[in-house]
């Protein structure tokens, strides 16, 4: 049985990195892995205690706590492969 | 709020630069006064020179000193690892932390876990500094090693736009900010961090000389004020960190005129006032086992025993060592510790840099205030320094001294080798009065000579005194001065002897003479008495035959009468005169 992919965005305001990083996220999330995933939006202008727990420094950070190992992809997301790979996507594909 | 009281505080000082006081001992001294306020300083050096201490020290006298909440946000050790570093220094980070007197931030940057793609910003860092600043409402940020984020984000261009807009951000928050940086190879920081903070940059240093390193710390900018620019020891010990403004001398401190008795009553004679100025310095330098220590130990007793605290600095023989060896001359220096009037403070010379010791002095002369201090022996620090480095750091605490008032006794070992002659002399200049112990060997034994070769304002003695240690105490004896010249020890014992022999023959030749005087005497009084009786008896012939002339005359006179009355016939008269020597 798969596991669905537990995604957090981190963002600081709607910026338009953020933006852009939120449309990315949701294009590739529903080619690779259509309703295997969850996406949180966490706003730390709101929120900034929450930067502490997943150790934000860069906005945007998206990270990706389940499945294991814990990875974490900063930036607009504007790379594919890069995302892909970040996220273990394309590897297991490949294997 | 915070920002609104800087802003007060600049207003104020229009044409000074408002400072941040460290807490941390000699640094503001050496700063004029702290770090710029609202700005942030670089603090530079090599892996273990103490920049994370330096910081997090600045923080928690932040917090204990002046009730200034800070931030502390580490790049490289957990908190519960910076809690154990630092615990040793007495400083309790997890109960200022439950205090919201501090805050530690731990930022982990893992590059195995990062994947960068696209534009992105440090936003987040951002928003968690200002958090971590608001929520304890903290003046004092420290940023420890903020250069890891190299190590972990790829995008430079990025990394450095965003670093220039992170101090400026700081800048507004009008939080006082230390970062810490690596040293590089040709720059002062890997990642020439100096770029972006450009208003104060300390330099640490942790050098190694002759095997004993000395830390070091150099302001080496410091933008719109004043500061101390030379390399500063500084010692790191159980109680933090200590910065020793060691080079801001200047010749004008108080002097006093009330005199610090030696401990040996002779020496004081010796010395012309009765001792030595209250603050002024003593060398006393003598060849091996000349009795350098006993008299240090002397000068102990005597001003524990009027109330004054000593600080006995030995490097040379232990604590126990010095007062088990002064019982054997009758000083109980034991009872002067327990009275807590006496301090010993024992290092071998080895244990670190000269100007460590300095620093070490400084901290334990500070924290005792003696009114006289004892170094034993100042001739040790030569293992590790050049002379002249040791002369230097002599300088330095003779200037200390000075200023503080306390006397000094330092105790230089002699030995007859060119360069620490030059020891002897390069201090002696410094010193206020020299005592100079010396063997003098003659007749197969080896006596010690006393003499007190200057004496700053005073009238001391050109005489050298013989220097007689006994198990009662420190004696000076006057050496005997005769035809032979200078004499000591048994010679002079025996010159003693022998002048008593001469001294009682020539008394018994006297006693002879004046006898045979009173016999003369005697023999002479009686032929006078002689003579007397002789002319006596001639005198009584003379007066013998005189009176029978006159005798003779008398009756011839009478005679002559009778012979006339006769002649004349008056019987009458013959009756007459036969009448009256009847009736007589």
């Amino acid at each position: 049985m798969k596991e669905k992919y537990e995604l957090r965005l981190y963002v600081a305001g709607k910026t338009q990195k953020s933006v852009t990083a939120l449309s990315n996220l949701k294009k590739y999330c529903e080619e690779h892995m259509h309703g295997e995933y969850s996406i949180e939006v966490i706003d730390l202008l709101v929120h900034p205690q929450l930067a502490e727990g997943d150790q934000i420094l860069a906005i945007p950070t998206l990270v990706k706590k389940v499945p294991e190992p814990v990875r974490k992809i900063i930036g607009d997301l504007s790379n594919e492969e890069k995302v892909l790979v970040g996220l273990d996507i394309r590897r297991r594909k490949i294997s | 709020m915070t920002r609104k009281k800087v802003h007060a505080e600049k207003q104020a000082g229009i044409n000074e630069l408002a400072k941040t006081s460290t807490g941390i001992p000699g640094l503001d001294e050496v700063t004029l006064g702290g770090l710029p306020t609202g700005r942030p300083t670089l603090i530079c050096g090599g892996p273990g020179c103490g920049k994370t201490l330096f910081a997090l020290e600045f923080i928690v006298r932040g917090v204990e000193l002046y009730n200034e909440p800070g931030v502390f946000i580490a790049f490289e050790e957990k908190p519960e690892e910076l809690a154990i570093n630092v615990a040793s220094l007495g400083f309790d980070l997890e109960k200022l932390q439950q205090e919201k007197k501090i805050k530690v931030d731990y930022i982990h940057v893992d590059k195995t876990e990062i994947e960068e793609t696209g534009e992105y910003d440090l936003e987040g860092l951002f928003i968690r500094l200002g958090y971590a600043i608001d929520s304890i409402g903290a003046k004092r940020v420290v940023l420890d090693t903020i250069e890891n984020l190299f190590l972990g984000l790829m995008n430079e261009g990025i990394l450095r736009a965003e670093l220039r807009r992170l101090f400026t951000w700081l800048k507004d928050k009008g939080v006082t900010v230390i970062i810490t940086g690596e040293r590089g190879e040709k720059t002062l920081t890997r990642q020439g961090l100096e770029e972006y903070v450009s208003d104060c940059v300390i330099l640490l240093d942790h050098r190694i000389i002759n095997q004993i390193s000395t830390r070091r710390l150099r302001v080496v900018k410091y933008r719109g004020t004043l500061h101390g620019t030379n390399e500063y020891p500084f010692l790191i010990d159980e109680e933090g960190i200590s910065v020793l403004p060691v080079t801001s001398l200047r010749l004008d401190k108080p002097v006093s005129t009330n005199i610090v008795s030696s401990g040996i009553d002779e020496l004081n004679n010796m010395l012309g006032k009765g001792g030595f100025y209250k603050g002024s310095s003593v060398l006393v330098s003598g060849t091996a086992g000349t009795g350098k220590t006993s008299i240090a130990a002397s000068f102990i007793k005597h001003a524990c025993e009027n109330g004054e605290r000593s600080l006995y600095f030995a490097f040379e023989e232990s604590p126990m060592q010095i007062i088990r060896n002064m019982h054997s001359i009758g000083i109980d220096l034991k009872k002067y510790q327990d009275a807590g009037l006496l301090e010993f403070y024992a290092s071998r010379p080895t244990l670190y840099g000269l100007e460590m010791h300095l620093v070490a002095i400084h901290k334990a002369i500070k924290k005792f205030r003696p009114d006289v201090v004892v170094l034993d022996p100042i001739t040790n620090l030569i293992t590790v320094g050049s002379v002249s480095d040791v002369k230097s750091m002599l300088v330095r605490l003779i200037d200390f001294l000075q200023s503080e008032q306390i006397t000094v006794m330092f105790t230089a070992l002699a030995m007859n080798t060119i360069v620490n002659d030059q020891t002897d002399e390069g201090v002696s200049s410094l010193v206020d009065a020299w005592i100079q112990i010396k063997d003098i060997e003659m007749n197969g034994e080896r006596n010690r000579g006393l003499y007190v070769i200057k004496s700053r304002g005073m009238r001391h003695s050109n005489q050298i005194r013989e220097f007689v240690i006994k198990d009662t105490g420190l004696n000076l004896i006057d050496v005997y001065l005769g035809p032979e010249g200078v004499l000591t020890g048994s010679a002079r014992e025996a010159q003693k002897l022998l002048e008593e022999t001469g001294h009682l023959l020539h008394s018994h030749a006297i006693s002879r003479k004046d006898r045979e005087l009173i016999r003369k005497r005697k023999v002479l009084e009686a032929r006078i008495e002689s003579l007397k009786t002789e002319f006596e008896s001639t005198e009584e012939e003379l007066n013998k035959v005189y009176f029978e002339e006159e005798i003779k005359k008398d009756a011839e006179a009478v005679t002559r009468q009778k012979i006339t009355d006769l002649r004349k016939g008056v019987k009458l008269k013959t009756e007459e005169n036969k009448k009256t020597t009847k009736e007589k």
